[in-house]
């Protein structure tokens, strides 16, 4: 192997390891996320014609486990080395920026993934998912978890202890993911809602995972790949520009 | 030859600090080199800048004749850096972290030199536990074994022995010694004094971010003017003499010549005076050490 790909095995070691924690317990959170919030309005809503809530739910659910894992599988595994000092280990090594970046974004982008497959495999208990554009689903679900694995990595860079961490993920990550439609329609929501919505990436991204599987977005999907791919190479370019400068790494 | 080590005119400054301030020296292939300071003096940013872990503010750097900076997948290549810290991933066992170490290199089976190093630091018994499990001392020996996994031809040890047992210590400089006689070039950086005096050929002293010594070991020990002669005689002698009362009932006398040793000892006779024991104290390092820090 070379320098990459250990950085990446060792990366997705990491994860597998305390499986429990990375993958089982976020599979766990969206089932009951999926229980609660069908049990209250699958009765009651119906964003699309002919899609029950809990139908409608299930895509949103999957790409948002799926991003928050991708930001927490870099994030942790950064802040964790830099707390330790075990990140001496890779910049001791002769590996490139480029590689750094693409093995700790790879890695993140496959624990999404799994999670996303865990989540969308234990609602086949709970509704019938139709599939109508799978080319389109793996397009939002790889390059969605490449954003939220590089704001990973600025974070895990940036914070300098557990509590800076936790402040970008409680206060951008999770309101930018629970703010975007993974719940409801943005169409349900008041005007000025409705336009604030539009300036969150994730919006984007849920929306147009959710054509994947319906055909059905509030916006077109083009556009929403249009902006999810201007966010990733914009996220990227900088993550890639903050490694180059060994940004709290290389002092 | 190229210089295993060269840093030419080494600028390190923090927002406030000046952690090295303009730091000239040369490593030659195959030396034992020791670089000692007290605390704070600059050493670990010096082996920081050599391993890429921190970029100089002027200045330049290179391992085996490679630019830190802009040949760094090569510099890296050749050294080997145990860092001061005591620093481990708790999330593989001592052979996982060997073989990841090994893999950040591209060498792909590398096995048997793993065995080697594990083998020479005691390391064979414990090489499958997780790293969470081993005590103080075998995480040390870890550390050791991944600055060496990759046969880098320059060995830095920063502190290695700092808190570890005795028995770690005498097989880790048995393993390096003979290292060196292979021909890695190691550099040393250590607190006990003792240590350098017995292993390095050349010693570099730091200050506040200055070199302030660089010479063979041999030179720098002689350069120390004073001697002392400890002696145990049966009666106190009279000041004109010179002798100053030591610990445990000893006289000691300081001189430069050893004709003057001479003639305090036949002042001694003159007054009546026997010489019951009389021991010679030659400087150690620490002396030399504590000297050039205190004048520098």
């Amino acid at each position: 192997m070379n320098g990459f790909q250990t950085l990446l095995y060792k990366e997705l070691l990491r994860f597998w390891k305390v499986a429990f924690q990375t993958i089982l317990a976020p599979v766990v959170t969206a089932m009951l996320y999926l229980l609660i919030f069908s049990h209250v309005l699958e009765k009651h809503v119906q964003v699309y014609p002919g899609v029950s809530y809990t139908t409608f739910l299930v895509p949103g659910l999957i790409m948002m486990s799926m991003l928050q894992n991708a930001f927490a599988n870099s994030s942790s595994s950064l802040i964790q080395s830099k707390i330790t000092g075990n990140i001496v280990f890779v910049l001791l090594a002769p590996l490139s920026y480029l590689e750094f970046f693409s093995a700790y974004m790879l890695a993140a982008v496959i624990r999404g993934v799994v999670v996303g497959l865990g989540v969308g495999v234990v609602t086949l208990w709970f509704t019938d998912l139709p599939l109508m554009h799978p080319i389109w689903l793996l397009a939002f679900t790889a390059i969605s978890t490449g954003i939220l694995a590089a704001l990973g990595i600025i974070a895990g860079m940036w914070a300098d202890k557990f509590d800076q961490l936790a402040a970008f993920q409680n206060f951008l990550i999770m309101p930018l993911t629970f703010l975007s439609g993974v719940f409801y329609s943005i169409h349900s929501l008041p005007a000025f809602w409705q336009a604030t919505s539009h300036w969150n990436p994730v919006f984007y991204m849920i929306d147009g995972f959710r054509w994947g599987f319906f055909g059905l977005s509030d916006v077109p999907p083009v556009m929403s790949l249009l902006v999810v791919g201007v966010c990733f190479v914009a996220i990227s370019g900088f993550t890639l520009l903050l490694l180059r400068r060994g940004y709290k790494l290389r002092w | 030859m190229t210089a295993a080590l060269k840093v030419e005119g080494l600028v390190k400054q923090y927002r406030q600090a000046r952690a090295l301030d303009g730091i000239d020296l040369e490593v030659r292939e195959g030396e034992f080199f020791g670089l000692l300071g007290p605390n704070g003096a600059g050493k670990t940013t010096l082996i920081n800048i050599l391993a890429g872990l921190t970029r100089p503010t002027y200045g330049s750097a290179e391992v085996m004749g490679f630019d830190v900076m802009r040949e760094y997948p090569q510099s890296r290549r050749a050294l080997g850096v145990v860092p001061q810290e005591l620093v481990y991933d708790p999330f593989f066992t001592a052979r996982e972290v060997l073989r990841v170490q090994s893999g950040y290199f591209g060498i792909r089976k590398n096995d048997d030199w793993i065995e080697h190093v594990l083998h020479n630091l005691g390391m064979d018994e414990h090489a499958d536990k997780n790293m969470r499990a081993l005590s103080g001392g075998m995480k040390r020996r870890v550390l050791v074994a991944q600055a060496l996994v990759h046969k880098p031809p320059v060995i830095v040890l920063d502190e290695p022995t700092a808190g570890v047992d005795v028995d770690l210590r005498q097989m880790l400089w048995q393993f390096i010694r003979s290292l060196n006689k292979e021909g890695h070039t190691v550099v040393l950086t250590t607190h006990y004094l003792e240590e350098a005096e017995n292993l390095c050929e050349r010693i570099a002293m730091l200050k506040q971010g200055r070199l302030v010594a660089l010479d063979s070991t041999h030179n720098l020990l002689s350069r120390r003017l004073e001697h002392q002669a400890q002696l145990k005689i049966d009666n106190d002698p009279p000041p004109s003499i010179g002798l100053k009362r030591g610990p445990d009932n000893n006289w000691i006398f300081i001189f430069q010549e050893f004709t003057e040793l001479e003639v305090m000892l036949a002042a001694i006779r003159t007054a009546g005076i026997k010489v019951l024991e009389m021991q010679l104290v030659e400087p150690d390092l620490e002396d030399v050490f504590t000297e050039i820090i205190r004048n520098a």
